[in-house]
């Protein structure tokens, strides 16, 4: 045995006062940092086990415990920051990948903050949602070039397959098997009854799952796991999925120890093995591979579902989107730089890609000056945070957006990027079936129906300020953001003009 | 009549409900005073059941039986079913012969640790309503009446 390099990031407080040796913290904890010392009659606690989640915060019925940040200090040095020591000596100690999840938390410029939105006065009435109607209703599809009618007025133009949100905001894909059954099912009922869809991931589709079919997404990803004949006509919409923002470039590997026995069926591969979805599609390395991949896909569906395609915006982000558009994508989905995973390499994550909103702004402005931005909807994900995020990217030219991070916050997440262990406290990324149980989807689907009703409301208050009665008319108008702080070049990219203009 | 129903599949034993049993049957009905400092026996307490792949857990507590066998066991008459239909424990009367621990059916009611009584749950009559199902951080107790708790089945 040598010395262990390693140093608490956390230090659990308890209030000695407070603590009746319930051992509520002991039985919740699964890093087991509590335990219980008999002999003295005392919880104690080992810090360095500690990795921030709250869930014994919030469950200690006293309100004995909080965590903070661990006091260990290295000498002041803003180039050897502690981090960038301790990740030295993780590595050293082990030789491997640092492994790391959630999004990019490095303090990159959040361009939805540098953005401001505009509202009428005097000259141009604003409209107050509580007393007129709002359309936040979206359809995400290809649209017609034009639209030709019979001589009573009947379309004869047969539109391309849409599908209907009731609001602008879809579940990102999360796999069943990175979450748990529980976080999924969630996820597919709070989806139902709200009117829009989740995300299967490339997990597959479980079997209990097929009856929220209507409101799901089913993707292909590199592994193509789970898909089937079947799987492809259970959802409302494909995704083909080519890139994620928190890990561009790179594959998936899913442990086989969570791969349980119901994983396995979902999955369709053997129990315990590894799951490991390719860096790239192995069929896929022109623009014309991808054409042949989605037209298999339609062929499969009868030409009845839109066929999404997504990547990670990257450098070239704008003329991608373009050969996806033209490879005959029906909806073009953009993964920010912040996305959220279950599981990345630390120097992946946190140094490849580009912001969600440059690339947003590039791509719509390019599909426009190529007179292709109605083949295909555009919808972003990638760290939107609340429902102003939302109406920015609306305004930058998005169709629609997709939520992973703030959804999986509404139905417990604490952020304390430990996805990859497998042991979350919250019963979201974990497949062990005691942890699993701590999310009741009772429960948890109402906090998310809540959430996007919330953001639906707000989303109301704030075109309705502006003067606009349906999201549709705010799509791309650009007119109504302005920027602050922003240098001529930013401002070029977002095709905003900056505040005071 | 309602009473506790207790959901396996939802329990995380993390024995809250019982912290919240001692709160509302104590003196100070303080959560810190109760636990550290008085002596109150919980009338709820999560079981554990050892599964194949897990340990499942569920809270267990009096079923308010219909045909009550610890009220007809009874010998001094302090285990007696009010008007509501809850069984109910009179402390002054009873004698702590444990007749009634003897034949309950489910184990329900245990030997009070602060003197010479039982302890039992009373669906908080004196709080108002069930601590253990309000404080419950994952709806795996519930208060549920006959017909209810039949279609949940």
């Amino acid at each position: 045995m040598s010395l262990d390099f390693s140093t608490p990031l956390f230090e659990v407080i308890r209030d000695e006062k407070k603590c009746i040796q319930c051992k509520v913290c002991v039985k919740q904890c699964s890093n087991k940092v509590h335990s219980y010392d008999e002999e003295e009659n005392l919880v104690k606690a080992d810090d360095i086990k500690c990795v921030n989640c709250h869930r014994c915060v919030l469950l200690c019925p006293t309100r004995a415990l909080s965590i903070k940040k661990y006091s260990l200090e290295f000498r002041e040095n803003a180039n050897w920051t502690g981090q960038a020591i301790n990740e030295i000596y993780k590595q050293a100690d082990t030789g491997g990948v640092l492994l790391t999840s959630m999004g990019n938390p490095k303090p990159f410029p959040i361009y939805w903050d540098k953005m401001l939105l505009n509202a009428s006065q005097v000259t141009n009435p604003s409209i107050d949602p509580l007393r007129e109607p709002m359309e936040t209703r979206v359809m995400i599809g290809r649209k017609p070039d034009s639209l030709e009618y019979d001589k009573k007025g009947k379309l004869i133009t047969q539109l391309p397959p849409q599908l209907e949100l009731s609001a602008p905001i879809l579940f990102s894909a999360m796999s069943y098997g990175s979450i748990s059954r529980n976080a999924h099912e969630s996820l597919a009922r709070a989806a139902t009854e709200l009117g829009i869809c989740y995300n299967t991931g490339e997990g597959g589709l479980n079997r209990d799952f097929y009856k929220y079919g209507p409101n799901t997404i089913v993707q292909v990803a590199s592994g193509r796991f789970g898909v089937s004949r079947e799987y492809l006509n259970a959802g409302a919409a494909i995704e083909i999925k080519i890139g994620q923002g928190a890990k561009p470039g790179i594959g998936g590997h899913l442990p086989g120890r969570k791969v349980d026995e119901d994983v396995s069926a979902t999955r369709m591969i053997p129990i315990g093995s590894d799951a490991i979805s390719p860096a790239p599609h192995h069929d896929i390395y022109s623009i014309e591979d991808l054409r042949q991949l989605i037209y298999s896909l339609k062929e499969t569906s009868g030409y009845k579902k839109p066929v999404f395609v997504k990547i990670a915006a990257v450098h070239n982000a704008a003329a991608i989107a373009s050969g996806v558009v033209r490879a005959g994508a029906d909806a073009v989905v953009v993964d920010g730089f912040r996305g959220g995973t279950g599981a990345a390499p630390l120097r992946v994550r946190d140094n490849v890609g580009i912001p969600i909103e440059l690339a947003l702004a590039a791509i719509d402005q390019r599909l426009r000056e190529e007179g292709i931005r109605n083949q295909a909807s555009l919808v972003i994900a990638g760290s939107v945070r609340n429902s102003a995020d939302i109406v920015k990217a609306i305004a930058l030219g998005a169709d629609a957006v997709y939520i992973g991070s703030a959804a999986l916050l509404a139905i417990g997440c604490h952020m304390c990027h430990s996805c990859s262990t497998g042991k979350c406290n919250w019963g979201i990324a974990t497949q062990e079936p005691e942890l699993v149980k701590r999310l009741n989807p009772d429960i948890m689907y109402k906090r998310l129906v809540n959430l996007v009703t919330a953001w639906n409301h707000e989303i109301q208050e704030l075109i309705g300020g502006m003067g606009i009665n349906a999201i549709d008319s705010l799509r791309g108008n650009r007119l109504m953001l302005r920027g602050v702080g922003l240098n001529e070049k930013e401002l070029e990219i977002l095709g905003i003009k900056h505040a005071g203009e | 009549m309602k009473k506790v129903y207790a959901f396996e599949n939802r329990c995380l034993g993390c024995g809250i409900c019982e912290v919240y049993c001692k709160t509302a049957h104590s003196k100070s009905k303080d959560v810190i005073k109760a636990n550290k400092n008085e002596n109150v026996t919980s009338a709820i307490v999560i079981e554990e059941i050892l599964q194949p792949k897990a340990i499942s857990y569920f809270a267990l507590q009096c079923r308010h039986c219909a045909d009550a066998k610890c009220v007809k066991a009874c010998i001094s008459g302090a285990m007696y079913k009010d008007e509501n239909g809850i069984v109910r424990n009179k402390e002054e009367k009873c004698v702590c012969c444990l007749s009634c621990l003897l034949v309950c059916p489910f184990g329900a009611v245990k030997k009070s640790k602060k003197g010479k009584t039982v302890s039992k749950c009373d669906l908080c009559i004196e709080v108002g309503e069930p601590q253990c199902v309000l404080h419950c951080p994952n709806d795996a107790i519930k208060v549920l009446d006959d017909k209810e708790a039949e279609a949940l089945k």
